[in-house]
């Protein structure tokens, strides 16, 4: 069964969210693409007008994301879209990948709960650093998490 | 990307250059606590100035840094966090605990004269 929880904390969103068409797409398959995608997404991030602080947060929510993926599912990707919903420019992070997938969604992204002997702090914490924050996973089939940072 | 380790009377300074992958920043944490052990090192400063990010594993590996060199009988202390780092660090809820941060690499210095100083090391409690 696939498990679905999204976490908007700034209000619903309006159906009107616009993506780019240019995606920029960064293969993860080791700890060298974690820093290639963080520093993709603060380049982004930069070039749409974000400030260096809201920029280091979408790094590092990338940097959690991407380990992620190394961690537990060995590879996957790390999709980085602008994207506008007519009042606000964003920034919409996908991190996407076939790995085991994760057994209970709420338990994992409630925080302080680990299987790696980690802090289980990634999954919680990105939930804080960025506006909105959508989680898909299936077991035996992969995990694709959404999330999304309105510039200030 | 090795980070270079300098050693300055009883300390030990590791200058980030460049932003680092986790196993640069395993490496380095290897380093350090073997080179405390080579040097009779008291203290250790790791500057990270350059680095842009601070997430769960660069913060989990830094602690565990401290405890190691600290049962090994040195200080350490992370210097040069930037505003931006800082703030991330908090928003993501990741705390450097029990270890000593300081401005930049003057105030680190100071700091672990001070502690040096009082020979606090030794008796100094393990926890936290
Ligand atoms: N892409 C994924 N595929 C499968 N399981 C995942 C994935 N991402 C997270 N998980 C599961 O969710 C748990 C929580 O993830 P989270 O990133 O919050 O913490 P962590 O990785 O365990 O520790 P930390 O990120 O603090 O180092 C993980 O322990 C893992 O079991
Ligand atoms: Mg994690």
């Amino acid at each position: 069964m696939s498990q679905r929880v999204t976490v908007n904390n700034t209000g619903p969103m309006t159906d009107g969210v616009r993506l780019d068409r240019a995606q920029i797409t960064v293969p993860i398959t080791s700890d060298l693409d974690i820093v290639a995608a963080r520093q993709r997404g603060r380049l982004l991030a930069v070039e749409l007008g974000y400030t260096a602080t809201q920029a280091t947060l979408i790094a590092t929510a990338i940097s959690e994301l991407a380990r992620n993926i190394v961690l537990y599912a060995t590879r996957g990707e790390i999709l980085l879209t602008g994207a506008n919903d007519g009042a606000r420019v964003g920034i919409v992070v996908t991190a996407r990948d076939q790995g085991p997938g994760i057994k209970d969604v709420p338990y994992a992204i409630a925080g302080g709960h680990s299987t790696s002997g980690g802090l289980g702090l990634g999954l919680a914490g990105v939930r804080r650093l960025m506006d909105v924050f959508e989680i898909t996973s299936l077991l035996g089939q992969g995990t694709t998490v959404t999330v999304t940072s309105w510039k200030r | 990307m090795t980070v270079p380790i300098l050693k300055q009377r009883d300390y030990l300074i590791a200058s980030i250059q460049a932003a680092l992958t986790d196993a640069d920043l395993k490496h380095l944490r290897d380093a350090l606590v073997a080179q405390v052990g080579d040097y009779r090192s008291r203290g250790v400063i790791v500057d990270v100035t350059a680095l842009d990010v601070m997430d769960s594993f660069a913060v989990r590996t830094l602690r565990d840094l401290a405890h190691m060199t600290r049962l090994r009988g040195a200080e350490t202390v992370i210097v040069g966090i930037q505003p931006e780092v800082a703030f991330a660090m908090t928003q993501l809820g990741l705390r450097l605990e029990g270890v000593a941060a300081a401005l930049d690499l003057e105030e680190g210095l100071a700091y672990l004269d001070s502690r040096v100083k009082r020979g606090g090391m030794t008796r100094q409690r393990l926890e936290g």
